[in-house]
């Protein structure tokens, strides 16, 4: 029970008023991203990195979640509401939350979305902090051919696993890692793809990046389809709040199955989007009413939104234990660590204690806040979708210009956002994925240092990655992963041979 | 209209030619292995090289579909009327920074923005946008002290 005592240490240094008051500030500038069609998530906290530039890690980092969290909580209002979902993981919660809404009871959808989400966050934060210490520690033991190997596992998962034609995830990924190791080598001190110019020697910075990659194009996307707003009022009242809460131990099974499905796909980068169709589909398989479900079922609110935040909230697993990023935002709050001078990897469990347990307590508190934030202030947030896109998207543009120069004081940054933003904008056009990208961009350098520290260590023989049980089980296992839509097509043709 | 395909097909060029490129560099920086292991561009020399090979799967595969059927389009007129209608403001935002600061561009993009593209009330419009780039001046100059690009009109008020 060591974890218990180690989270009442970090209430204990979460509980003072400058961290309070900034968690109230991060959560209602995310429920207000996640309303807001064009941002979301990752945008939200890719741009709003920079005011944290100037506070100490722990503080940051509180902030920034709560911005995740409110953003999560957010996304709900505008499917239920207004059938625009505020992120692409809302999307299965439109499918029955806007029937609900139009039957005139968006009251009771609204309530069953908050709730989900709390109990989907909660399952994977009770996860965190009784696994992530254990791997941590278990990690600690890791040399550099068993980070390559985790980091290649990330990788070929990606490929493996992903819904995306292969060769877009590869391209992604590929570009990504090339990108980030644009400028000065750590190893050697060479200089590598910069072609002489000055200002390539910093490297691309991957926080500019996302801010492109993710707002501006968002912002060029959301403009080409003129969203015509128009939805509908809703207060909650607490009358339905006791009775949706009174109802909801008949969903235990939905809940429950939720939950899982979202950790998995969570601590693996298979993402809160995957994971909150999969929690709808699979609930609307195991239910005995097939048909009902798209015309306004609140279990078809529970199953996504659940799934969706077990998975958003158990992302950050990986990252506090291994310095993997589950997910976009994950890696968007690594990219902060390191901005913050904090190195992340299992040592941050031993050297930064009051920064990890701060971050795990307040993901139970800003949860319970969250919570009754959102229930309270519905129509108010609604209300902001009525302000004209017009004065919202100029605005997101100056905050991610903003973001994008703060990070180096550099204006090249800024050119080199908009850039980004045209990629972005293409490549989702054309169905490359973003999310292998980031990941790449960020942990390319990393990786390519332990696959070279390995090969100096082991003399050039690539068998390092397979000299001990651990190391070769997690090789494997990688290489099965990234071949798993060669294999499973061979064992189908198999199959259909005996038969 | 432009397809899908072909602004697929027109990717996969562009890719291929950054692969040659960022492949050439590398093999120039050194990609083989020396007496202290794999040499600064050995890793990414492969990575452009795995990039290269996607890229030119992607190409067969968009051409020969392509040839085909022309397949959806890319982007209608008119919703790259309004792609455009954001892309243009926000590339000039970017020049003006570099000569009046982010805070004097922010509020004219604002207010021209709402004006001409809203079509919003011109007062409400300039309020708006002073309020808005006044507040981030408050925040990220005085309060968080992030620096910004500035000009001529800060210093003015002795910023």
């Amino acid at each position: 029970m060591e974890a218990l005592g180690l989270l009442a240490y970090g209430f204990k240094v979460l509980l003072t008023w400058k961290i309070l008051s900034l968690m109230m500030v991060g959560l209602v500038l995310g429920i207000f991203v996640g309303v807001l069609p064009g941002l979301g998530g990752p945008n939200g906290v890719a741009i709003l990195l920079p005011l944290t530039f100037t506070m100490d890690p722990t503080s940051a980092i509180v902030m920034l979640s709560c911005i995740y969290w409110g953003a999560l909580f957010g996304g709900a209002i505008t499917s239920i509401l207004f059938n625009i979902p505020g992120e692409a993981w809302s999307v299965a919660t439109t499918f029955d939350g806007y029937p609900m809404a139009q039957q005139g009871k968006a009251a009771e959808a609204l309530t069953a979305a908050f709730t989900s989400s709390f109990i989907g966050s909660l399952v994977a934060v009770l996860l965190i902090t009784f696994l992530a210490p254990g791997i941590a520690s278990f990690a600690l033991r890791f040399g550099p051919p068993e980070f390559f190997a985790v980091y290649f596992l990330t990788f070929c998962s990606f490929v493996g696993l992903g819904r995306e034609e292969k060769h877009k995830t590869i391209i992604s990924m590929v570009l990504g890692l090339l990108l980030a190791g644009v400028g000065m080598d750590t190893v050697s001190g060479q200089l590598r793809m910069t072609f002489g110019l000055d200002e390539l020697l910093r490297g691309i910075n991957f926080l500019v990046a996302v801010i492109g990659l993710f707002g501006i194009s968002e912002i060029l996307l959301t403009m080409e389809e003129s969203l015509s707003l128009r939805g509908h009022a809703a207060a909650i009242s607490p009358r339905v709040v006791l009775q949706v809460w009174k109802d909801l131990p008949k969903y235990w099974a939905t809940l429950l199955r939720s939950s899982a499905i979202g950790c998995w796909l969570g601590i693996t980068p298979g993402g809160a989007i995957a994971a909150s169709f999969m929690g709808y589909n699979l609930a609307k398989r195991f239910s005995k009413d097939k048909d009902s479900f798209g015309k306004g079922r609140i279990e078809g609110v529970f199953a996504p939104e659940t799934a969706a935040h077990a998975s958003g909230t158990s992302a950050l697993l990986p990252m506090l234990a291994l310095g993997i990023p589950g997910s976009g935002t994950a890696a968007i709050l690594l990219g902060g660590l390191m901005v913050w001078g904090l190195n992340p990897g299992p040592l941050l469990f031993v050297e930064h204690k009051g920064f990890v347990w701060g971050l795990i307590a307040s993901m139970y508190l800003g949860n319970v806040v969250g919570l009754v934030l959102v229930l309270s202030t519905v129509p108010l947030f609604a209300a902001v979708l009525r302000v004209p896109f017009a004065a919202i998207a100029p605005m997101i543009i100056v905050s991610c210009a903003i973001g994008a120069f703060a990070i180096q004081n550099a204006m090249f940054d800024i050119w080199l956002m908009l850039g980004f933003g045209v990629v972005g904008y293409v490549f989702k056009k054309i169905g490359i994925p973003l999310a292998p990208f980031t990941l790449a961009l960020v942990l390319g350098n990393r990786a390519e240092d332990s696959f070279r520290l390995s090969m100096i260590g082991a003399g050039g023989d690539v068998r390092v990655f397979w000299s001990n049980g651990l190391v070769g089980t997690i090789t494997t296992l990688a290489l099965v992963l990234l071949f798993w839509p060669l294999l499973s097509r061979a064992f189908d043709a198999l199959k259909r041979k005996k038969a | 209209m432009v397809s899908k395909r072909a602004v697929d097909v027109a990717v996969s060029l562009v890719l291929l030619a950054l692969a040659g490129l960022l492949g050439f560099d590398n093999w120039r920086t050194g990609m083989g292995w020396d007496s202290t292991g794999p040499q600064a561009g050995y890793f990414p020399f492969y990575l452009s090289i795995i990039l290269g090979a996607a890229a030119l799967y992607g190409l067969a595969k968009e051409f020969l579909a392509w040839r085909k059927e022309r397949g959806e389009t890319f982007v209608a007129a008119e919703q790259f009327r309004r792609v455009l209608q954001v892309f243009v403001p926000t590339l000039v935002f970017c020049l003006v920074t570099q000569w009046l600061g982010i805070y004097v561009s922010s509020f004219l993009l604002v207010a021209a923005f709402m004006i001409f593209i809203g079509r919003i009330a011109a007062w409400k419009s300039i309020l708006t946008a002073l309020v808005f780039s006044a507040a981030m001046f408050v925040t990220f100059d005085i309060a968080f002290d992030v620096i910004m690009p500035k000009g001529p009109v800060e210093a003015w008020f002795g910023r």
